[in-house]
């Protein structure tokens, strides 16, 4: 059934699309939504990568695409790299919902607490981790290994 | 602006870089040395876009990346040096990443409103490159006398391709010098000065190894032309 465009606003329906690789961050709170212009039922949304390279681009373009199109809506997606998205674009929920991922949240220095232990501290095993975004640590105390969202800025 | 210069370095060495997946020296290299290619193959595809918009023709990035041969591809000769061992391709990324830093600093104010944005985004990659290739210098150059050696050999085969990266920015030299000379002194490494010096990738003059690397990048885009996959 498709719902009509006046229950639930094109912002509302955003905040339901999640980053793919971390399902648990909304475009919104991971900073990566740019704006969203809506007249009528069209909606031009405005999004920007966090890294040049990062192929999780165009399945959030379908997935915003889709969500809006099953609404009643007519999606229009487009990429801006200006300015520069930077972690200073995540929110404040944004890092609170990292760490309880078990992820730690971008720090200016590599001086990161383990997000299990909360104790410290941790080495970098490789600057490079799963995904563009991350970077692989080590806990010195319990020694488990854990994702960093690395610092970009 | 050289756009489709400045594209054409991003593509090659993404290529070039990708051939080390699942090859590196540990797993973490493996992933380290995907995820540099993947941000420069994100740069030159936005770069390609933005030359085909401005060339006209309606090329597309695809147009440009697969359906060029050899002496229509304007990359800078370092970017398609063979890999070789691991402390030829630090020597090579090092140099690459001491350049590039400085170039995206500079196209960053480019009046070229898309270029400058490619190139703000770019730098911050380029930055975190650049502390991934300083310190894997440091661990080869510091680490025993065979890693030292091998990345001393990777500087001296590659020295040759340096000058030509400086033809169209004279300004940028000096930034280079200054990151790279500190790097390489703590290393106890030294950037040779070649006495012939080779250039010519910016008007399709490229070393041998263009054209295997070519055939292996384009060879399925051309064997089935529009193929999705």
């Amino acid at each position: 059934m498709v719902t009509t465009a006046t229950t639930l606003s094109p912002h509302q329906l955003l905040d339901q699309v999640m980053d793919p690789e971390l399902p648990f961050l909304s475009i919104a709170d991971l900073g990566i939504l740019r704006g969203v212009e809506t007249v009528g039922t069209r909606v031009r949304v405005t999004i920007t990568p966090t890294y040049s390279g990062c192929p999780a681009m165009d399945a959030i373009r379908k997935d915003i695409e889709s969500m809006l199109d099953s609404h009643g809506y007519q999606p229009e997606v487009v990429l801006s790299r200006a300015p520069a998205w930077t972690t200073d674009d995540l929110s404040p929920r944004a890092r609170d919902l990292l760490q309880q991922h078990g992820f730690a949240p971008p720090q200016p220095d590599h001086s990161v607490g383990c997000p299990r232990c909360a104790d410290g501290p941790a080495r970098v095993v490789s600057r490079f981790g799963s995904t563009a975004c991350k970077a692989l640590m080590v806990c010195g105390s319990c020694g488990e290994p854990f994702d960093l969202f690395k610092e970009l800025r | 602006m050289n756009v489709l210069g400045f594209a054409d370095d991003n593509l090659i060495l993404a290529q070039r870089l990708s051939e080390w997946v699942a090859a590196a020296p540990d797993l973490e290299l493996d992933i380290a040395v995907a995820n540099i290619a993947l941000d420069h193959l994100g740069v030159a595809r936005a770069l390609l876009t933005h030359f085909g918009d401005l060339e006209g023709k309606g090329r597309t990035e695809d147009d440009l990346a697969m359906f060029r041969s050899e002496r229509e591809l304007t990359n800078l000769l370092i970017c398609e040096q063979p890999n070789g061992d691991f402390g030829q391709t630090i020597a090579r990324q090092l140099l690459f990443d001491s350049y590039q830093v400085g170039l995206w600093e500079k196209l960053a104010g480019s009046p070229d409103e898309v270029l400058a944005a490619v190139a703000s985004k770019a730098l911050l990659e380029a930055r975190y490159h650049w502390q991934h290739s300083a310190t894997w210098t440091e661990r080869l150059g510091r680490g025993t006398e065979e890693s030292n050696r091998r990345m001393q050999s990777g500087l001296v085969a590659l020295a040759r391709y340096v000058d030509e990266m400086f033809d169209e920015h004279q300004d940028l030299r000096r930034g280079f010098d200054e990151r790279l000379t500190p790097v390489l002194d703590e290393s106890r490494l030294v950037l040779p000065k070649d006495p012939f010096p080779r250039r010519g990738g910016r008007r399709g003059m490229h070393t041998e190894h263009l054209g295997h690397l070519l055939a292996k990048m384009q060879s399925l885009a051309r064997a089935y032309p529009g193929v999705q996959w």
